[in-house]
């Protein structure tokens, strides 16, 4: 043991900084990896049960081992490159979609200390990294040299411009309300149990949020980029084997990311709900902010899955009157609304 | 005061919530699911499966060759060759029924005057070599041999109804 101290003495303080930051990255990655794997079984199992079926229960007790299988049914396939295809596009768009996915989580605050890094520009930070995610589905079906994705690549790339603004819109508004870009004190602004989250004051914000939540993730009912019945896959139809699985990564990844943002943005992050209450306030002192942060986040994953099975998927013009003739003008107006809220330092949230 | 309804209600999403609410609720409803190799679902004696040739009580086979399945068959499935046996009655020397041109609409065993061609309720099974789906007679009489309790009784009780 003293062995192993005095060998990590020796070692120069700049890479004792970089080990440290790797070990860092590794704790959050590693369980981001497990759980995106155990949401697509937790995915098929919940719209099994809507669909008045059982999901999969084949595979190790009530299934739990089917997404260990899947993933190592797609290493072991084949990665088929078409002809024609650009190949360090093809390769890459994957990587360039699974990328930002992860590292958004770096300014993420899990719990009041707990923050890889903590910097000022932390909103900003985040939804430069969620836009950037696009490029790596527009890179994919460009370099397919295929069709079908190109089609779906071009429907995500004016899907994601549309709703990124409202999405932008609606973070512009928990910016106004909270004063701050850093994630850890939109959170503190919030302190004060349910009521005093930024959910109530920005209902229509946070609605607009979810929305183009599930839009900029690709899901149902947002989904023309694979559109299934229309365009086989879309950005995604020629790849196969784990480059394949990145891309179903990056997409659960995200929606995790999205989840959690929204219980950041809106639900008071790693806040108690009870929090100041009288009677239910100290009864749940003794929980961790890092398991309130956790349900609220799973609230929402659950809401991914939820819209999933229920909505057929939007048609394409609809999409994009929904994005531009509704949640933008809804957003401009309540961000307005706020905007006067916070001037006047309206009693409840703004004073 | 449609327009204004209509606009009320998609602004604040009421008919999405209402599908909402169908599909969780649905979430906790029973599932009927069959988990099928422990499991099996009921099976009609009407069923039309895997085709059997059946016997008399007497171990006589029931086929007297008269070809009117082979005639019947819509798919042509069926291919039969007859000959006098040795005692003079009239017997096929070839029934064969390709398993895979069959569409099992059970046009044999109702063109069938004495009740020897059958499809029974058997839907497990399956090929591993080729050519293995052409039936011969000799097969469709061992499956009758096996299955002949079952046949008899799925049988009668279709009788009444005949």
């Amino acid at each position: 043991m003293e062995f192993f101290i005095s060998l990590w003495e020796a070692l120069p303080a700049e890479l004792q900084y970089l080990i440290w930051t790797l070990i860092k990255i590794i704790v959050i990655v590693a369980p981001m990896m497990l759980a995106v794997a155990y949401f697509t079984y937790a995915e098929r199992k919940i719209i099994g049960y809507m669909q008045v079926r059982i999901g999969p229960n084949r595979v190790g007790p009530k299934g739990w081992l089917q997404p260990i299988a899947d993933a190592v049914k797609l290493m072991f396939k084949e990665i088929v490159i078409p002809t024609n295809a650009n190949k360090v596009l093809f390769l890459i768009a994957p990587a360039i979609t699974l990328g930002p996915a992860l590292a958004a989580w770096a300014v993420f605050p899990f719990d009041e200390e707990l923050v890889l890094a903590d910097i000022n520009a932390g909103l900003l930070y985040i939804l430069a990294l969620t836009s950037v995610g696009v490029y790596g589905v527009i890179i994919a079906g460009w370099a397919s040299n295929s069709k079908y994705a190109f089609l779906g690549a071009m429907r995500s790339a004016a899907q994601i411009v549309a709703y990124e603004i409202a999405m932008g819109f609606a973070l512009v508004g928990v910016l106004v309300a909270a004063g701050s870009l850093n994630l850890g004190d939109i959170i503190k602004a919030q302190q004060g149990g349910l009521f005093s989250w930024l959910w109530l004051p920005l209902l229509p914000l946070f609605g607009v949020y979810v929305i183009s939540g599930v839009a900029e993730t690709n899901r149902a009912p947002f989904d023309v980029a694979e559109g299934e019945s229309e365009i086989v896959a879309g950005f995604h139809v020629e790849y196969s084997g784990m480059l394949f699985a990145v891309f179903f990564l990056a997409e659960y990844a995200n929606m995790i990311l999205i989840s959690a943002l929204t219980a950041v943005m809106f639900l008071g992050g790693w806040l108690s709900p009870f929090q100041g209450w009288p009677v239910l306030g100290p009864l749940f002192d003794w929980v961790p902010g890092f398991v309130w942060l956790v349900i609220k986040t799973a609230i929402f994953m659950f809401l991914f899955l939820w819209l999933r099975a229920t909505f057929p998927r939007y048609r394409y013009d609809q999409i994009m009157r929904l994005g531009w003739k509704v949640f933008i003008p809804i957003t401009i107006v309540w961000i307005a609304v706020v905007g006067l809220a916070v001037v006047y330092q309206l009693p409840w949230w703004f004073d | 005061m449609k327009v204004l309804s209509n606009y009320f209600k998609s602004l604040f999403l009421l008919e999405l919530f209402r599908g909402l609410s169908v599909t969780g609720r649905y979430l906790f409803k029973k599932k009927f699911t069959v988990m099928y190799p422990e499991e099996k679902a009921p099976v009609s004696p009407r069923f039309r499966g895997l085709h059997a040739l059946r016997r008399y009580p007497n171990g006589e086979e029931r086929c007297i060759a008269c070809k009117l399945c082979e005639a019947t068959c819509p798919a042509l499935a069926i291919t039969i060759e007859a000959e006098p046996r040795d005692d003079g009655s009239r017997r096929t020397t070839r029934y064969d029924i390709d398993l895979f041109k069959c569409i099992y609409c059970g046009y044999c065993q109702e063109a069938c005057p004495v009740d020897a061609i059958v499809e029974t309720r058997v839907y497990e099974y399956h090929f591993e070599q080729r050519g293995d789906n052409v039936m011969t007679k000799q097969d469709l009489l061992t499956v009758g041999d096996k299955h002949e309790a079952q046949i008899a009784a799925d049988i009668e009780a279709q009788s009444k109804y005949r």
